[in-house]
């Protein structure tokens, strides 16, 4: 026997007996997240019992060094533990965004100060973290963003606004995007700052959906004042640190499709529309684009792997994510729109209690905004023509 | 396992890029589509696959190959995708060494198995026998005479039927087209009485042939593997084939695609570069990401092969029917973006073009294994 084989026994056995039986059910919609957090909230007492045996072990950000929290697993360590959850369907202890986009640009930016004081709360999940990037000026074009940090002693006093600031309104420190130097050329002039949201001058306002929800917020800085030591990297070279975010957001939303485990969409459609005699979907058309879904989706989930395993190899483009992001987004929106046609009128109703409020119909409403957070499918086939096929002028 | 190649399974898709880059590029099939020859490939260059261990590749060592596996195989297949191959490989290296190594009895392995890695035999697999790959509904049949069978019926697509020293031949012993069950597999000498064989050159310049059997005699010997059970050794050579051949299909696609971005860096039009206008970047972009997709779903389906192939039916499903829809975009906006010259004989991508249009045919096209998928998912 391997250390490896070793390992995934072990991993099976404490899975096997800590993960409660409530979180290898798929998440039914937002609430099945837990966030962490101030003022974080339990949905269940299994949610809780969960979240703090897999805090206690490092899993909740199994390949962090130990040092930060994290459980100091190595790229097959780790893969075999993603194996050993998604063979019993458990769920993601934490979500976070600390974990996803902050952490990875914090390991590689930070300093050391930084890093101990922010990782280990990120991996307990005791600071909740938002995202303060587009502007209502800056969307697409995200390097022109206006932001000002203007140095007043050892700090910056920050004046500007955020847009599509996810759960702003529930998070507890931001990192921004802020312009540091107006002078020099739009990339140039931009650093990469932290700060507590409940600093004085910090305002938010939740931002109505089509879907009937606010994931989002507009957020307000008046006169905030930050300490310049919170700037991650160099002053001024805060797209780099942004870029490089940027590829963990991409990648984290590319799997966004796959990641809800719920049930095939053919059962789903199934559920609905029933069968013929033959076990057949009553609705061939609809059959046949669920099959294609479903070869796409299934080599999607291949591509992921292997960007896991080209990275490990050290042999991943970094724009790769730009392409993966693009491709899961979009079969997402396709998964919606199948999924409206297998529920029919019933996916319809937006008030009921059998519909849930509607939640079908809000999911589906929801994922018309992948394909345009973090960088637009347009933006992102652009960056794969111009890195990636290095096509002239793009 | 780690979704990418091994360190030896570079080095032999280097070597292999090697040899068929250097004698056997585009300019090879031309040159036998031009000249109309007779055999439609090169016996020299299968001496030389033969030479440097790919023609037994798959082929056991105490037979004489290379006993390497499937990844291994769709290696080599990718770079005779990618430079449009007429050869054996996939008919004799791939099929037929899979059927013999897993259904044949000792006697067949020792016989035959050292032939084809010594590239001294062409064999070839007689499956399909209506316009479209179901396997299932074989009706050639075979029906019990004296010690052994007689068979009657056609088949068609048979890839490299022309020039086999060796047929290996699907046939209905009992029940009903449709029924699962009832298949037998038979090892046919071509040169046997009733066999008529029919040279078809097909679209892409490569081979194949149009057979029928007219009671064709054939001795219990002759069987390989069981009576009425050959379905699931069928299968599983077959599930061989297909991902060996979506292997074929990501070296045609991705060649295509190379080709094209070169184009769109060289071509002028209206004072500027055809690469910078954003229409065609974007469209490039997307190829370029269902390329690396298929390229996944390929080796994947490539290790489960090798894993089990029997069991390996879903990931192969996935790569066969996804490498039928981004070949056949592949080269479609191929030609599309090389504009008048694309449709031009004298330039390549037309014959990517249809080599693709034959392999999204061969062992069943991408609405064949879409409907495998929701047979196999159940709905």
């Amino acid at each position: 026997m391997t250390d490896l084989d070793t390992f995934r026994a072990e991993t099976r056995a404490w899975l096997e007996a800590n993960c409660p039986a409530e979180m290898r059910t798929p998440m039914q919609g937002d609430e099945d997240n837990f966030w962490g957090g101030r003022n974080a909230k339990f949905a269940s007492e299994a949610q809780k019992v969960w979240f703090e045996r897999m805090r206690d072990k490092g899993w909740t950000v199994p390949d962090w060094p130990t040092q930060y929290g994290g459980g100091g697993l190595d790229g097959a360590q780790h893969k075999v533990l993603r194996e050993e959850m998604a063979a019993i369907g458990a769920r993601s202890p934490l979500s976070s965004f600390g974990i996803w986009m902050l952490g990875p640009a914090l390991l590689k930016y930070g300093n050391e100060q930084q890093k101990a004081e922010h990782l280990p709360k990120i991996a307990r999940g005791e600071i909740r973290w938002c995202q303060g990037y587009s502007e209502p000026n800056a969307g697409s074009d995200l390097a022109s963003l206006q932001t000002r940090a203007v140095p007043d002693g050892d700090d910056f006093i920050i004046n500007g606004s955020k847009i599509w600031t996810s759960y702003a309104n529930y998070a507890d420190w931001i990192f921004c995007l802020v312009r540091t130097d107006p002078a020099a050329k739009k990339h140039d002039g931009i650093s990469f700052i932290l700060f507590d949201m409940t600093s004085k001058g910090v305002t938010t306002k939740p931002i109505l959906l089509i879907s009937g929800k606010s994931p989002f917020c507009e957020t307000f800085f008046d006169n905030v004042r930050v300490p310049q030591s919170h700037v991650v990297g160099t002053i001024n070279r805060g797209w780099d640190v942004a870029k490089y975010l940027l590829q963990h957001e991409r990648a984290m939303i590319s799997g966004m499709g796959g990641r809800d485990g719920g049930r095939p969409l053919g059962q789903v459609a199934a559920d609905s529309l029933g069968t013929d005699d033959q076990g057949r979907l009553d609705d061939p058309i609809l059959r046949g684009q669920i099959a294609t879904f479903d070869v796409d989706e299934a080599a999607l989930a291949c591509a992921a792997e292997r960007a896991v395993d080209l990275a490990k190899a050290g042999q991943l483009h970094p724009a790769f994510s730009s392409a993966m992001k693009y491709y899961g987004t979009e079969l997402n929106k396709r998964r919606h729109e199948i999924l409206m046609s297998a529920g029919g009128i019933d996916a319809l109703e937006w008030e009921s209690e059998r519909s849930q409020e509607g939640s079908r119909a809000r999911a589906w409403l929801r994922t018309k905004a992948n394909s345009i957070e973090g960088g637009t499918s347009e933006v992102m086939l652009g960056i794969v023509a111009k890195r990636i096929l290095d096509l002239p002028g793009a | 396992m780690a979704l990418v190649l091994t360190e030896e399974q570079t080095m032999l898709r280097d070597s292999a890029r090697g040899l068929i880059g250097d004698k056997a590029p585009v300019a090879h099939l031309r040159k036998l589509r031009d000249e109309r020859d007779a055999t439609g490939f090169s016996r020299e260059l299968w001496k030389s696959f033969a030479e440097m261990g790919l023609a037994g590749l798959l082929v056991p060592e105490e037979f004489g190959g290379s006993g390497l596996g499937c990844v291994e195989a769709g290696v080599v297949m990718e770079e005779i995708g990618r430079n449009l191959t007429p050869s054996p490989f996939l008919s004799t290296a791939v099929l037929a060494a899979s059927a013999l190594a897993r259904g044949g009895s000792a006697a067949q392995k020792k016989t035959f198995l050292p032939k084809i890695a010594d590239g001294s035999l062409i064999a070839a697999l007689a499956i399909d026998e209506g316009a479209k790959h179901r396997p299932a509904k074989i009706a050639l049949q075979a029906t019990r005479a004296g010690n052994g069978f007689k068979l009657k019926g056609d088949k068609a697509l048979v890839v490299d039927g022309h020039v086999a020293d060796l047929l290996i031949v699907a046939a209905r012993s009992s029940g009903a087209p449709g029924n699962a069950d009832g298949l037998t597999l038979f090892l046919v000498d071509p040169k046997a009485k009733g066999v008529a064989i029919e040279r078809t050159v097909m679209v892409d310049a490569h081979n194949a042939a149009r057979i029928s059997f007219d009671d064709v005699e054939v001795n219990a010997d002759q069987v390989l593997g069981e009576v009425d059970r050959g379905g699931a050794l069928l299968e599983a050579v077959l599930n061989v084939g297909r991902a060996a051949a979506a292997a074929e299909m990501l070296g045609v696609a991705d060649e295509a695609f190379g080709r094209t971005v070169s184009y769109l860096k060289e071509r002028k039009q209206f004072g500027k570069l055809i690469g910078e206008f954003q229409a065609l970047q974007h469209r490039a972009a997307h190829l370029y990401t269902e390329i690396e997709i298929l390229r996944a779903a390929v080796l994947k389906a490539l290790q489960a092969v090798d894993a089990d192939a029997a069991q390996a039916r879903v990931a192969v499903a996935v790569a066969k029917a996804k490498a039928g829809t981004v070949t056949t975009l592949a080269v479609q906006e191929g030609v599309q973006m090389h504009g008048g010259m694309g449709m031009t004989d004298q330039f390549d991508v037309g014959l990517f073009m249809k080599r693709a249009r034959v392999l999204q045919e061969l062992l069943g096209d991408s609405a064949y294994h879409a409907e495998a998928l929701a047979e196999l998912k159940k709905y």
